[in-house]
């Protein structure tokens, strides 16, 4: 690891004095992308998760190899794709002629800060959306163009150029108010067995993180740096593919992308990392 | 054209002379082996940057010849001594005879 769990490391003495150096300078790892943009990829966990202590981003769980990837653009993957949609923003498509320029502007202003809160409630639909959502409204509504597909490349591309303007902000997902119901939701989800493995989120990512899986160290399933680039497929992974992906690892029939309760699902766990810096989009195995 | 083609590439503004640099160069490129079959069972078409070149001042730096194993959006990183200021100038060949190129300059300082 990574993260090897110091608990398991404790019960022998003689073999923690031998693995000390290593583990320890790996906790420490720190994550500065760019030499400018400093992210807090360990802190406090948040009042309304219970059954951590600290917080952790997946940047931690990652081999040196991988967690350099993410410390400079050039080096990252994930920021072609950022590029392609960066020409997105500024193509205009559909009837009413418009870009995504044409409302929002300069993306670096119009989206500094947007990432960080999402999903959240929206007052004028009554309900709590994420970000793709939010998108799709944007070209059915302002651009009367097709909407796209929930996981598709254009629009996790685009979510990828918005969590770009909040890199290095805290996550700060509201789950008071109208969007407690959906909150409450998802967390219900996240403590459900599912499929014939009956396994519920919280069974890796809670009771695990740090132990393998498999040859991969299991993670805090933290989403803070999503939209994701795996080495695996070589493109960006959107939550709800992922969550997808974990249901269906479980052996379960998955919940869709964008259904409901993959949305009160993102919530959830997005609001267990509040406090983590926004790093969409990161690389991971 | 396949599309979606950019080069990037990242070089140090400013190098003293005789020194090695790291130049790192990236191609967004599907690379499609030749090996996959679509959906219908087609034999889906070859098409791949089959070689990379970097020059300084004229002067050959490196030559690589790619593979179709070669995975999607080739990265290559090497280094090079820069005698004096000049300019690289870095191309890569596609398969269906693109040809794309960029320079960056060194100044010595």
């Amino acid at each position: 690891m990574k993260r090897t769990q110091l608990k398991t490391l404790g019960s022998t003495v003689a073999m923690l004095a031998l693995v000390a150096g290593s583990a320890s300078a790996d906790e420490e790892a720190n994550l500065v992308v760019n030499e400018e943009i400093e992210m807090v990829v360990r802190t406090d966990a948040p009042a309304h998760v219970e059954n951590l202590s600290t917080i952790y981003s997946g940047w931690v769980f990652r081999s040196d190899e991988t967690q350099a990837l993410q410390m400079d653009d050039f080096d990252n993957p994930g920021m072609i794709f950022v590029d392609q949609a960066a020409e997105r923003w500024a193509e205009v498509e559909g009837k009413n002629g418009k870009s995504c320029a044409s409302c929002h502007g300069d993306v670096e202003e119009g989206m500094k800060g947007v990432r960080a809160v999402y999903p959240k409630w929206v007052e004028s639909a009554g309900e709590v959306r994420t970000l793709e959502m939010q998108i799709n409204d944007c070209r059915t509504n302002a651009m009367d163009a097709e909407p796209w597909k929930y996981t598709s490349g254009s629009m996790t591309n685009m979510v990828a150029l918005i969590s770009v303007q909040s890199r290095g902000m805290p996550v700060n997902v509201a789950i008071d108010g109208p969007a407690e119901m959906m909150w409450e939701q998802g967390k219900e989800l996240y403590y459900t067995r599912t499929g014939q493995l009956e396994l519920s989120c919280a069974n890796c990512h809670e009771d695990n993180y740090g132990n393998l899986i498999r040859a991969d160290h299991l993670s805090q399933g933290q989403i803070n740096g999503f939209p994701t680039y795996r080495l695996k497929n070589a493109k960006l992974n959107s939550v709800h593919a992922r969550f997808k992906g974990c249901v269906r690892d479980t052996r379960a029939e998955t919940f869709s992308p964008g259904s409901e309760d993959f949305v009160a699902l993102e919530l959830y766990v997005a609001s267990r990392g509040n406090g983590l810096s926004v790093e969409g989009p990161s690389v991971r195995n | 054209m396949a599309s979606g083609v950019k080069p990037r590439v990242k070089v140090p503004k400013t190098a003293s002379a005789g020194e090695a640099i790291t130049i790192k160069t990236l191609i967004s490129h599907k690379m499609e082996s030749g090996q996959r079959k679509d959906k219908e069972g087609n034999v889906i078409p070859r098409s791949i940057i089959n070689r990379f070149t970097c020059d300084f001042n004229g002067q050959n730096v490196i030559s690589v010849t790619l593979e179709p194993a070669i995975s999607t959006n080739p990265y290559v990183e090497f280094e090079a001594t820069v005698p004096e200021a000049g300019e690289f100038k870095f191309t890569w060949y596609d398969d269906d005879g693109s040809v794309y190129d960029t320079a960056k300059s060194v100044a010595i300082g």
